[in-house]
C-alpha cells in the first residue's frame, strides 16, 4: 500500500498539532460535503509571523494527516510565506502519489489555512 | 454457476489487469456485455445515420434499429404501446421531465409525497419545483430497519397528495419498496404515481401493467447498457396531456415564426438528435437481461444476498444501513466501519483489486438521518460471486488492522 506510508499513519494516529488553540486570533473551517471531511485551522500571529498553528478536524487519514503536516510546516513562518504556499508544495509535503479523487482530501487543510488568512 | 458463465460475456473482465477484479460498484453503474459492445460497433460500422429523416437506405437502417430498441424496451417493461416509451439521457432526465412539466399544474396546498430513501434524482427536482410552484414536498419515514414505514402511510398520503413519486429500490439500503401496497392507495386518492426504477431495473422484473404507475424511469447504464440513454415510460393519456419538456427539432409538427405545434408522442419528448447508437446498445442490453431469465437471475442474486448479509453483519465494528434480513432487499450493502473512514477503506480495498463506492451515494438527507456523512457501499449483480464478498471481508479486516 503506497498511500498509507508510515509517516502518514504516524501523523494520523499521533498528531502533534491537533487541538483547539485558545489564543488564536485567526481561525477558519473548510469542509468537503461530498465525504464529510472537515478541518479547522487556528492561528496565533504576532506582527507578520505565525507564533503557533493548531488544527481540529474529522475525516479520512489523508485529510487529517495532511492537516498535521501542514500545521507543523507553517510554525514560525511569515504570513506572506503561508499565503504564497502552493498546492503542489503541500502535496510534496504529503509525499505520496494521489489520484484525482483523493487530491481533494489532502488539499482540504490548505483551504482552511488560506481562508483563515483572508 | 450462473456467474462464471456470465462473467465470460463481459470483455472488461478478460483484460489482464481486471482478471482478479471484484467489481462491487454495480449500484453506481454496471459493466457491459459483448452483445452491447457489438451492437454499438455494428451500428457505427454498418448502418449509422441520423434517424427519422433521411430518405436513403442508411438512415432507414438506423431508424429501424433505433425503433427496434423501443420495441424491446416496451417488452422489458410490459408496456402495451410503443408510443409510451420515451428515450431520455438517463433516469435523472426522465424524472425531471415529469417533475418539471407536471408541477406546472400544482399549487400551494398541494402535496407531493416522496420517501426518506430517495436518490437525489427523485428528490431535488420535486424540491425545486415545490419552491417554484408553492406546493409542499413530504417524505414518508423509514422504519429502524430501513424499510418504508407503511404504518405512517395514512398520515402522509391524504387528499392533498397530488403526486406520489417513489424509488422501487434504494441505491443505499438495498430495500425493495412496497409499491404494490402504496400504489393502489395513491390511485384511490387520484394521485399521479411516478416510479424511480433506476436501481430496480437490474434486480427485479418491471411490469408497468401490474404496478399500474403513471410514469416509470430507469437508466441504461445501470442495466448493462451504455451511459447517455435512459427511459421514461408514461401512460399514453398522461404523456399526451403533458406540455413538452424541451423544444427543438424532432419534437415539432409545424413551426411558424411566432408559434409552433408539437409532434405526437413519443417524438414530442425526444427533442434533438437522440443518442442513436446508445439506444441501440440499450436494446441489446435489455435483450441480454431477458435472455438470462428473471427467475434464475433473481434466485442467483438472492443467493448472493443471503451469503453476504450474515458475513457482513458478523464483522466487528461494522454498522450496516438498511434491512438486516434478506426479504425484500437486494445485494446492495452500505456500511460504516468503526475507526476506518470510508475513503480509506476504499483505498485499501482498491489495492486488493476490489472496487466499492465511498460517499453519500447521492442520498445526503438519508445519510444525515443516520447521522453519518459517508458510508462504503458494496453492490453486486449477476457477474459477482460469493468469493468477491469473501475478499471484501478480508479487505475490511486488513483495513481495521492497518488503522487501529
Amino acid at each position: 500500500m503506497d498511500l498509507y506510508q508510515q509517516n502518514i499513519l504516524d501523523h494520523y494516529k499521533h498528531p502533534q498539532h491537533r487541538g483547539e488553540l485558545k489564543a488564536a486570533d485567526k481561525r477558519s473551517t473548510a469542509a468537503n460535503p461530498s465525504c464529510g471531511d472537515s478541518v479547522i485551522f487556528y492561528l496565533q500571529t504576532r506582527d507578520d509571523k505565525i507564533v503557533q498553528a493548531r488544527w481540529m478536524g474529522e475525516g479520512c487519514v489523508l485529510s487529517q494527516a495532511a492537516a498535521d503536516m501542514l500545521a507543523e510546516f507553517v510554525q514560525a513562518k511569515t504570513l506572506a510565506e503561508v499565503v504564497a504556499l502552493k498546492k503542489e508544495e503541500l502535496l510534496k509535503l504529503v509525499g505520496v502519489e494521489l489520484g484525482p479523487n483523493r487530491v481533494r482530501c489532502a488539499l482540504l487543510p490548505l483551504e482552511a489555512l488560506h481562508q483563515a488568512l483572508k | 454457476m450462473l456467474s462464471d458463465n456470465i462473467r465470460r460475456q463481459f470483455p472488461v473482465f478478460a483484460e489482464p489487469v481486471n482478471k482478479n477484479l471484484a467489481f462491487l460498484d454495480n449500484a453506481a453503474s454496471t459493466q457491459k456485455p459483448a452483445a452491447v459492445l457489438e451492437a454499438i460497433d455494428r451500428c457505427y460500422r454498418t448502418s449509422y445515420a441520423n434517424v427519422h429523416r433521411g430518405i436513403y437506405r442508411l438512415s432507414e437502417a438506423a431508424t429501424t434499429a433505433y425503433e427496434n430498441a423501443r420495441v424491446i424496451t416496451a417488452r422489458f417493461l410490459q408496456a402495451r404501446q410503443l408510443e409510451e416509451i420515451i428515450f431520455t439521457r438517463n433516469a435523472t432526465e426522465a424524472l425531471n421531465l415529469v417533475a418539471q412539466t407536471y408541477s406546472q399544474r400544482l399549487k400551494p396546498g398541494d402535496e407531493v409525497l416522496l420517501s426518506q430513501l430517495e436518490h437525489h434524482a427523485n428528490l431535488v427536482p420535486w424540491q425545486q419545483m415545490g419552491k417554484r410552484y408553492g406546493f409542499t414536498v413530504r417524505f414518508l419515514p423509514l422504519t429502524p430497519d430501513g424499510r418504508l414505514d407503511l404504518d405512517k402511510l395514512d398520515e402522509y398520503l391524504t387528499t392533498k397528495t397530488k403526486v406520489v413519486a417513489l424509488s422501487a429500490m434504494s441505491n443505499v439500503l438495498g430495500t425493495v419498496t412496497e409499491l404494490k401496497v402504496i400504489i393502489p392507495r395513491a390511485r384511490a386518492l387520484g394521485a399521479l404515481v411516478v416510479v424511480d426504477a433506476a436501481q430496480m431495473a437490474s434486480h427485479r422484473p418491471l411490469d408497468v401493467q401490474t404496478l399500474d404507475c403513471d410514469f416509470l424511469a430507469f437508466s441504461g447504464h445501470k442495466v448493462f447498457g451504455p451511459s447517455g440513454v435512459g427511459v421514461l415510460y408514461g401512460k399514453r393519456a398522461r404523456l399526451e396531456d403533458l406540455p413538452p419538456f424541451q423544444y427543438g427539432g424532432s419534437m415539432i409538427n409545424e413551426v411558424q415564426w411566432d408559434d409552433s405545434t408539437w409532434a405526437d408522442i413519443p417524438a414530442k419528448f425526444e427533442a434533438g438528435t437522440p443518442a442513436i447508437a446508445e439506444v441501440i446498445g440499450l436494446g441489446a442490453a435489455l435483450e441480454f437481461v431477458m435472455s438470462l431469465g428473471w427467475q434464475d437471475y433473481m434466485t442467483y442474486e438472492d443467493e448472493l444476498t443471503r451469503y453476504a448479509l450474515p458475513k457482513l453483519l458478523a464483522v466487528t465494528g461494522l454498522h450496516l444501513l438498511g434491512p438486516s434480513t434478506p426479504q425484500n432487499r437486494g445485494p446492495v450493502f452500505a456500511f460504516t466501519i468503526a475507526g476506518v473512514h470510508p475513503h480509506d477503506l476504499s483505498s485499501v480495498l482498491d489495492d486488493l483489486n476490489i472496487a466499492v463506492r465511498s460517499g453519500h451515494h447521492c442520498a445526503q438527507p438519508l445519510h444525515r438521518l443516520y447521522n453519518i456523512s459517508a458510508t462504503t457501499r458494496a453492490s453486486a449483480t449477476i457477474y459477482n460471486s460469493k468469493e468477491d464478498f469473501d475478499r471484501l471481508i478480508e479487505g475490511i479486516e486488513k483495513a481495521k488492522r492497518l488503522f487501529s
